[in-house]
């Protein structure tokens, strides 16, 4: 069976799209709120500022997050800073061109009246924040700061020094904290989601273990929301914290939620090159560096190993500037990381292995002093220098490219609702607005625009227009989850093999750069595809996992984890195969145009790829959400 | 356990300069669960590299151990770039070691040097628990700002942003404590395991804003009352917390709760708090 | 009146009630380190400042009860304190460096029981005479000259005021922080005020008895 995939996208023009819904939603009587227990997995800015608002609003919630605090959920890693069409800058912002921005962003594969949505709440989202007191950064007179970021060209966003994401989050955290401590809201820290529970076609519950006491657990509720984040981890080295996961949303993708577009990852362009095999994670230099540094390889092959201030301006190649000059350093991501591995390609790369850029700072230093630069990326720069042992204020940084972020997610239509009833889906976990390639700034936005004002509404129209069968967690349909679960468990730690876990993850990750990276072959498609499932094999025969099952055993969590990398990595591989055509930060080699930018086929491929899970080693199901754009004409993405 | 003074890191970052591997005597402390005694272990940690993160030679130490079918080392991380606060190790007694304003994810191998003999150990108070081997239970701090570190806004009830203008002197200083990664190293730092420099960082970030105002004196009462409740000892002006937190919070912030405390408490006596 | 309590049992009440108290009895130090200093304008003017003293008894005994309430409540707040702080770490490290702690904020306990004692016994030196070899209720230039005959008396004064001087180091600065009046700085640990007061009172007092032992003042 294929799935009916409806978008449920409201009638009317675009810009009343939102307001018409809200109105014409059903809703839950304040009495009957109390009545509905929620649970939300998940205390990123998406996750926590559900929970909160939905708390605030009289639901009963549990929350769950890996960590041992909500606060410490990857969106405390955000840097930058996060978008919003407020036109403070009187610059030529609006709703409107937000909305085009994010949509040419990303290569029109997104959904049209999501990211009309997105761009209307934009404004809300600022308001909130500071009303919380998050710290934003302001100018002399009192009123708030704002930069550039890639892909525009009007400054809209709002930032918190380097820590804009910590803001956020400490601000939603803490309505979190108020809200437990009111008692509208159940907190469940240090517990892992490793199974979804649905009963009559619709989600009623989770099951989690408690990574302390090694417990497994049933929670039921009267719907499930996934604010798990992204799953970049799949590739072993990438910007995402170590925990950072696919297994909340891949588990309810094999119990029937359509997963969209898995091969949509981004590669971000500015990251601290890799140094060496023990290497755990990659570390980001906010794409805000962006705004004042210059980005450049040297011209000839022989001054690579020169040392960057010997290198004469004339000998220098700020190949951004020059292959895009109106948006140049700025221009977006995909196009700034690929152009960072063809200079590479091409033995122009710098320092070790080869496989890095210069970001240089010398002319803003000089035209804003140091004392500026230092205000407003000093804590990037000490970052840097504590890592790479250099000075970026004398020497041009080294980056490169890394994972950063995946587009690709559980399937939604426009109330975030997947395609399991009762299963919704926000923040980098669902798939809705960035289509092939986020713009920089933007997952802060919708994380939070999902969480404080899109789903507050959505899941009380789903809650009022269902009659919802009260469930017990001693129905079968729990014990049978919690059975698989065990089951799972207790196979990872019977294998009793000889290699690590990371052994095998590293592997993985190698595989998926290599093929399903920044520059991708069907035939090296081909290959992952044949390569991932003899690894997994070798995982289940031969994966070393010590300890047991009833105590703390941070090996396990991360076998359960790379367990379910090993076949989601084949779904991606699977997906970056079908789609033959070159969009955002999906390149296919074999579709660009002469001058090596990604060339898009609208005719066969202006659709959502939704895939479904057919059952144990059956191929998956591709179902398509056809894309029309009403409002932003398709064309070919230019910075030129 | 006799203390040695060998990896004073920050002293000598010179092992930096050339990239040669080091080897390294660990004594970790191993605690199978909470509750249970436990005791410090030696270890030896080969061909670390300068280059190395501190947990990525632990990562390395960790693997040895499976492969060798013994109990890796639990110790908490997450981002690893010196913001969630996961992180946090005692390091030759200092907190987070011994590179300053440098949580333990960020701290590198090239701050020791071959040979160096490195004592690594849980954060230690009534409040933090151990819960296994390097892990604690940190949840003391969360119900502190549970009890007050927040400004009541709920979602919707707010006004433009600019409609509040906040001087950028009154933004710059909220900003400085809101930096707090919640990691508990000044509590582990502290020689009285005070959790004054992280409730003194939610207090003056907020204090520091219009919009913390109408909750000041509530906010204030409630976060210190709390603390002492939870076991944190009370702050006699050490300075350890300062030198080891990973963020630069100073001593300002404790001056700054004291104040608040005292004014609330003083309003309450004419009833107005 | 339930606030008061409120205030008492929180740790910062009982640290505010610590640093008010201490700073009266830092106030008394001064006065009374002023008064010993006209030892060296010789005896009639120090025994007419000590009669002086005594002229109104009532206001000495205001005095001095002030002084024994301060210092009790002083003590009671320094003891809960150290009790609650204690417990706070019920196992230690094997190994803890310190990065900031200076001698000062480590001796307080200490170099206040010493204290402490010092003032007793003081009391029953030059107040009560009881462990005076000559006193005279009226002769306080005597009592002096005569108390310090001994150089183990003169030590242990020594070794008091050592300690008098190492705990307002830390105290005159700390208290400050403790009432939240102090002013924010960038590098807080810096105490010039502290410093000084700690090298005047220290000095202001031992030169006495060392005056009386070297034969200075005789
Ligand atoms: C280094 C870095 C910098 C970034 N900078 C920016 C920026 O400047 N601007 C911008 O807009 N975006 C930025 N991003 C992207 C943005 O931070 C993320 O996309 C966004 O924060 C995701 O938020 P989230 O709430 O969806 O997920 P997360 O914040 O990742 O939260 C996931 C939550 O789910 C929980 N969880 C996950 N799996 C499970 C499970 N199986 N069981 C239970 N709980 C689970 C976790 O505990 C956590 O609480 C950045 C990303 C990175 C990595
Ligand atoms: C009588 C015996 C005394 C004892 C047992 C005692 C003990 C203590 C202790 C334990 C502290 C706390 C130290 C800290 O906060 O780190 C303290 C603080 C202080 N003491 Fe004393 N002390 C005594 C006498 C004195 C005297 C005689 C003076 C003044 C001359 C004094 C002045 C102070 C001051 C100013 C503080 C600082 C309070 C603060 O930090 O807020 N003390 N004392
Ligand atoms: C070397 C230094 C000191 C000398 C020479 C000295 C001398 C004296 C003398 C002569 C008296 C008796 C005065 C009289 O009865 O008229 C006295 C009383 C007293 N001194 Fe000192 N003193 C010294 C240091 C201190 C210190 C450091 C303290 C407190 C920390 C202190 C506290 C007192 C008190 C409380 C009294 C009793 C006052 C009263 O109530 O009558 N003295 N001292
Ligand atoms: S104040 Fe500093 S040391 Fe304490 S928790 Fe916050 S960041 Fe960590
Ligand atoms: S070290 Fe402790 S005593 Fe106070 S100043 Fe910091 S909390
Ligand atoms: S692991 Fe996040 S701060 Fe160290």
């Amino acid at each position: 069976m294929t799935l009916k995939l409806d978008a449920k996208v409201p009638a009317g023009p675009m810009a009343e799209k939102w307001d018409r819904h809200r109105f014409e939603m059903k809703l839950v009587n304040p009495a009957n709120k109390r009545k509905h227990r929620i649970i939300v997995v998940g205390s990123g800015l998406a996750g926590a500022s559900a929970a909160a608002t939905l708390s605030e609003l009289g639901y009963k919630v549990s929350c769950f997050c890996f960590q041992d605090s909500p606060r410490r959920a990857h969106s405390i890693a955000a840097q930058g800073g996060i978008n919003a069409a407020k036109n403070y800058r009187n610059d030529g912002d609006s709703v409107q061109r937000l909305f085009y921005d994010t949509v040419k962003g990303g290569d029109f594969r997104s959904r049209e009246a999501n990211v009309y949505r997105l761009a209307q709440v934009s404004v809300d989202i600022i308001d909130q924040c500071v009303a919380q007191g998050v710290p934003f950064a302001r100018e002399y007179g009192g009123l708030l700061a704002n930069r550039s970021f890639g892909g525009a060209q009007v400054s809209r966003t709002f930032y918190a020094r380097g820590q804009t994401g910590q803001q956020l989050l400490l601000g939603a955290y803490q309505a979190l904290e108020k809200e437990i401590a009111r008692g509208g809201v159940t907190m469940f820290e240090r517990h892992e989601m490793l199974e979804l529970v649905v009963i009559d076609g619709k989600a009623r519950g989770i099951i989690v273990r408690d990574l302390i006491s090694g417990e497994i657990e049933s929670h039921a509720a009267d719907a499930v929301i996934l604010a798990t984040g992204g799953y970049g981890n799949v590739f072993y080295l990438s910007t995402n914290a170590k925990g950072c996961n696919v297994t909340a949303t891949y588990r309810a993708h094999r119990k029937g939620a359509a997963f969209a577009n898995p091969c949509f990852t981004q590669i971000h362009p500015t990251c601290i090159p890799v140094s060496g095999e023990y290497q755990s994670k990659l570390t980001l230099m906010s794409e805000s560096l962006r705004n004042d540094g210059r980005v450049w390889v040297p011209k000839r092959r022989e001054d690579c190993a020169k040392n960057p201030a010997d290198i004469p301006e004339a000998d220098r190649d700020y190949y951004l500037e020059r292959k895009y000059p109106s948006f140049g350093n700025l221009s977006p991501r995909d196009i700034a990381s690929r152009a960072a591995k063809e200079a590479c390609d091409d033995g122009r790369g710098v320092g070790p292995g080869g496989r890095g850029v210069y970001l240089d700072f010398a002319d803003a230093i000089a035209r804003l002093g140091r004392h500026t630069i230092e205000e407003r990326y000093g804590n990037l720069f000490e970052m840097y220098q504590r890592i790479t042992d250099e000075d970026p204020y004398t020497r041009p940084m080294r980056i490169y490219p890394a994972v950063h972020y995946t587009m690709g997610g559980l399937w939604v239509d426009y109330n975030l609702m997947s395609s399991i009833p009762g299963l919704h889906v926000l923040g980098e976990a669902n798939f809705s607005d960035h289509g092939a390639n986020r713009l920089g700034a933007s997952a802060l936005m919708q994380g939070l625009a999902d969480g404080y004002y899109v789903i507050p509404y959505t899941i009380g129209d789903y809650l009022a227009s269902n009659k919802l069968e009260p469930v017990s967690t001693d129905h079968p349909e729990f014990a049978a989850a919690r059975q698989a679960v065990e089951d799972r468990t207790n196979r990872l730690l019977s294998v009793k093999g000889t290699r690590t876990v990371d052994s095998f993850h590293r592997e993985l990750g190698k595989i998926l750069w290599d093929k399903c990276g920044m520059a991708r072959s069907a035939e090296g498609l081909r290959e992952a595809l044949e390569e991932i499932p003899k690894l997994r094999a070798e995982f289940w025969r031969d994966v070393k996992v010590p300890g047991t099952g009833a105590e703390l055993n941070q090996s396990l969590e991360k076998a359960g984890r790379v367990a379910d990398f090993l076949e989601f990595a084949e779904l991606m591989c699977l997906d970056a195969l079908h789609r033959e055509e070159s969009c955002g930060g999906h390149f296919r080699v074999e579709h660009q145009t002469s001058d090596g930018e990604a060339k898009r086929n609208d005719e066969q491929f202006a659709y959502v790829a939704a895939w479904e899970y057919a059952g144990e080693g059956k191929p998956p199901v591709l179902n398509k959400e056809p894309l029309t754009f009403e409002n932003v004409h398709l064309s070919t993405r230019s910075y030129k | 356990m006799s203390a040695t003074d060998t990896a004073s890191g920050a002293a000598r970052p010179a092992a930096a300069a050339h990239g040669t591997p080091m080897t390294l005597k660990l004594h970790v402390w191993r605690q199978a669960g909470a509750g249970v005694p436990g005791r410090m272990v030696d270890y030896e940690a080969k061909d670390i590299s300068p280059e190395m993160s501190f947990l990525e030679m632990l990562d390395v130490v960790n693997e040895g151990l499976i492969e060798a079918g013994d109990d890796p080392i639990a110790f908490d991380h997450d981002c690893r770039e010196g913001i969630c606060g996961s992180c946090g190790l005692m390091i030759n007694g200092s907190a987070h070691g011994p590179m300053k304003l440098t949580t333990a994810c960020q701290l590198h191998m090239r701050s020791f040097a071959d040979g160096d003999e490195i004592y690594i150990e849980p954060w230690r108070a009534k409040a933090f628990p151990v819960v296994k081997d390097l892990i604690v239970d940190r949840s003391s701090l969360d119900r502190i700002i549970q009890s007050g570190g927040y400004i009541s806004a709920a979602t919707g009830s707010a006004q433009d942003a600019n409609a509040l203008p906040i001087p950028k002197h009154a933004a710059d200083l909220a900003m400085d404590n809101a930096e707090c990664i919640g990691c508990g190293a000044c509590v582990a730092a502290c020689p009285n395991a005070s959790a004054s420099l992280f409730t003194g960082a939610k207090i003056a970030h907020l204090s520091a804003l219009p919009q913390g105002q109408p909750e000041r004196q509530k906010r204030a009462l409630a976060m210190v009352e709390t603390m002492d409740l939870e076991g944190f000892g009370s702050c006699t002006l050490h300075g350890e917390c300062q030198e080891a937190c990973p963020k630069g919070i100073t001593l300002d912030a404790i001056m700054q709760m004291n104040q608040d405390y005292i004014v609330a408490s003083a309003k309450k006596v004419e009833g107005r708090a | 009146m339930g606030v008061l309590q409120r205030f008492w049992a929180s740790t910062i009440g009982k640290k505010v009630v610590m640093a008010v108290t201490g700073i009266i009895l830092v106030g008394f130090v001064f006065l009374h380190m002023a008064g010993n200093l006209q030892m060296f304008l010789g005896a009639h003017v120090m025994d007419r400042y000590a009669a002086f003293l005594k002229s109104s008894m009532e206001l000495l005994w205001i005095l001095r009860i002030t002084l024994l309430v301060a210092v009790v409540l002083h003590i009671i707040s320094a003891y809960q304190l150290t009790m609650i702080n204690r417990r706070a770490r019920p196992a230690g490290y094997a190994k803890h460096e310190l990065a900031a702690a200076t001698w000062a904020s480590r001796s307080m306990r200490v170099g206040g029981v010493l204290l402490a004692v010092f003032i007793v016994y003081h009391l029953l030196h030059f107040t009560t005479g009881t462990l005076h070899p000559a006193f005279s209720h009226t002769a306080v230039y005597g009592n002096v000259i005569l108390g310090f005959r001994s150089p183990w008396i003169v030590a242990f004064y020594v070794v008091a005021m050592a300690f008098l001087g190492l705990h307002l180091f830390h105290g005159v600065w700390s208290a400050f922080r403790t009432l939240g009046v102090a002013k924010p700085s960038p590098a807080p640990l810096h105490r010039r005020v502290a410093l000084v007061v700690a090298v005047v009172v220290w000095a202001g007092f031992t030169v006495i008895p060392v005056a009386v032992l070297l034969g200075i003042l005789q």
